[in-house]
């Protein structure tokens, strides 16, 4: 009994959400640009979703009917086991792109460009986040924010052509789902890739190696480190005050997210009103440091973070993640670098001990491991097959030139 | 005794014997409502026993030589592989079946993938897991990562079983590790395979 009327919930819940996915937003308004960002009308974004009275009141019995059966006892258990549907086979199923087509992307999409972006071998990156309607980012906690039930997205891979499109989405009971869709050689279509083993794709503009697209386990290593499972859509990463040195920082163009215009659009509320007349900055000693921790931030952070914020940061004593509301932040990460003694050890006898020993970056654990593509030894750990040669200039000239020996902390 | 009586003995007995049988069969399982949740005790006790069976001692107590042979020193129980213990290459084996050569201590295992040495599980803040939190613990397991977010661990250590373990075993088991008595060894991190299997 208990099971059919979870059933009827279950049901008539799961299609009112497929009912509200394909109805919004709404491709025939008009969108308007202000500060260089797309938009959707305040007065579009601001409408409650659709919902009929019949559906309502279905809903509304079967909601209550369930609250009383379930051991839960509260109505978000009733969302979570509604809501929660397959991963759609094909990602042109998953709301990215206008019906129809797997190149025009969908009216209400908001494209982004984090300053300091994560490096993947070289691929080039297209980002798009999906809020629902009426819906908003709660900025409360400048370091963690609170993305909505229903956020959804997007990071598209090219290396030549595109390979595979990885997409993030916030479900009704709250939790989080990574997949990654693997586009066919035409590129007419992307397909769901295994959660469990993750493909490679032999490309011709990379003869040398294989592609590796991460399994579900792959993504959640990663993206389950940080507070926040969203890692490129923060305050850092979108402030107006971008750094130019940043490696691979791609320029910003219209129609491209940033603070201002988030929180001018409705996008983005509670962020604290100083942040946002003082937008987030690494304080560096130099230009090069700065774009060195910027770095670091966007990918090392999401592991290397405060050891309170997830509980899932990895226990290792470095801290890489800045944090938005701490002046002393740039300092707090310096400090478990510069003169710090490095867990890792190599088996050779003249290894480096610190993790970054001044002026000395050929004694220095951080660039030798971001060189090393050893997999036991490189960091990151996974997500990268070649090392990243501009990065580790940045990070060697910052060691060698900005960094002298007096400021290591160890006697 | 009266028939009815006797019927009503039977059948009590019946479901005593039943309710001792289910409870046997499984000790884990929740209390009766309005019994006292599991003490931090009963935790640490059930991470004990399951650490035992599940033969995590096997690879993460160094063996020592005893009188009857290779025995468990209890003395760095749980310690892994002893810094102090420099391996020498491992010796190279002919083309065939055996695949894998392992250390007297059985704390450092040589194969295809390199040599792994066993890691230290004491809660000992700089070479054990005295700084690792819970998440941390149960992400190592789930997802067969150093850590739960870095390199792969390597064989021999069974991730592929040890990850369908229930959330409540992972806790007791961490409970149970970080109650044993911290000891300092630094492990040596894993070497890669010689070049001509690479």
């Amino acid at each position: 009994m208990f099971s059919a009327v979870a059933l009827i919930a279950v049901g008539a819940k799961s299609g009112a959400h497929h009912r509200k996915f394909r109805e919004s937003p709404n491709p025939t308004k008009k969108e308007s640009s202000v500060g260089g960002v797309t938009i959707i009308p305040p007065h579009y974004r601001n409408r409650p979703a659709p919902v009929s009275p019949k559906s309502f009141t279905v809903r509304l019995a079967a909601a209550i009917t369930f609250a009383l059966v379930m051991p839960c006892g509260e109505l978000d258990c009733l969302a979570a086991q509604a809501s929660i549907s397959p991963l759609p086979q094909r990602l042109s199923e998953t709301g990215l792109f206008v019906e129809g087509s797997t190149t025009e992307i969908r009216p209400g999409l908001l494209a982004f460009s984090p300053q300091y972006p994560l490096w993947s071998d070289g691929a080039i990156k297209r980002r798009w986040i999906y809020l629902p309607p009426g819906s908003f980012i709660d900025a409360s906690q400048p370091n963690a924010w609170e993305f909505p039930r229903g956020t959804r997205l997007w990071k598209e891979f090219s290396l030549g052509r595109r390979v595979e499109t990885r997409f993030i989405e916030r479900l009704s009971d709250g939790s989080w789902r990574f997949a990654a869709y693997e586009w066919n050689e035409a590129g007419s279509e992307a397909v769901l890739a295994s959660s469990e083993v993750g493909a490679s794709v032999q490309l011709s503009h990379t003869p040398e190696r294989r592609y590796a697209i991460p399994s579900e386990s792959d993504c959640r290593a990663c993206h389950e480190g940080a507070a926040v499972p969203v890692l490129g859509f923060s305050a850092l990463q979108l402030s107006p005050d971008r750094d130019l040195l940043a490696p691979h920082a791609e320029p910003r163009v219209a129609g491209q997210a940033d603070l201002r215009a988030l929180v001018a659009q409705g996008w983005l509320r509670n962020l604290p009103q100083k942040i946002l007349e003082n937008p987030p900055r690494i304080a560096a000693a130099s230009p090069a440091e700065r774009a060195a921790l910027g770095y670091m931030h966007g990918n090392c952070g999401h592991c290397h973070g405060k050891p309170g914020d997830s509980g899932a940061s990895v226990p290792v004593g470095v801290l890489l993640a800045q944090d938005v509301t701490d002046p002393e932040s740039a300092d707090k990460v310096l400090r478990t670098l510069i003169g710090a003694s490095s867990r890792f050890r190599l088996s050779s006898a003249d290894d480096a001990k610190q993790i970054v020993a001044p002026g000395e970056s050929h004694m220095s654990m951080l660039p030798l491991r971001m060189r090393s593509r050893d997999t036991r030894v490189q960091m990151p750990p996974l997500g990268t097959q070649i090392s990243d040669t501009e990065a580790l200039a940045l990070i060697e000239r910052w060691i060698d030139h900005d960094l002298q020996p007096a400021r290591n902390s160890q006697p | 005794m009266k028939p009815f009586h006797l019927k009503v003995s039977l059948l009590t007995g019946l479901a005593l014997i039943g309710a001792a049988a289910v409870y046997a069969a499984n000790p884990s399982a929740a209390p009766a409502p309005g019994a006292e949740p599991a003490s931090a005790t009963d935790k640490v006790a059930r991470g004990k026993y399951l650490v035992t069976i599940a033969g995590c001692n096997d690879c993460h107590t160094p063996l020592k030589m005893g009188p009857n042979g290779p025995e468990p020193d209890m003395s760095r129980m749980l310690s892994g592989h002893p810094e102090s213990l420099k391996m020498p290459p491992a010796p190279k084996l002919p083309e065939g079946p055996w695949l894998m050569t392992a250390a007297a201590t059985n704390t450092a295992w040589a194969g295809p993938w390199g040599v792994s040495f066993t890691a230290n599980l004491t809660p000992d803040k700089e070479t054990g897991l005295g700084q690792w939190t819970l998440r941390n613990f149960k992400d190592t397991i789930r997802s067969g990562r150093h850590h739960g977010r870095g390199r792969l661990i390597l064989p021999p250590m069974p991730i592929p079983m040890y990850k369908h373990m229930m959330d409540e075993d992972l806790e007791a088991v961490f409970s149970y590790l970080q109650s044993i008595p911290a000891l300092s060894n630094r492990v040596p991190e894993p070497l890669p395979p010689p070049v001509s299997s690479q």
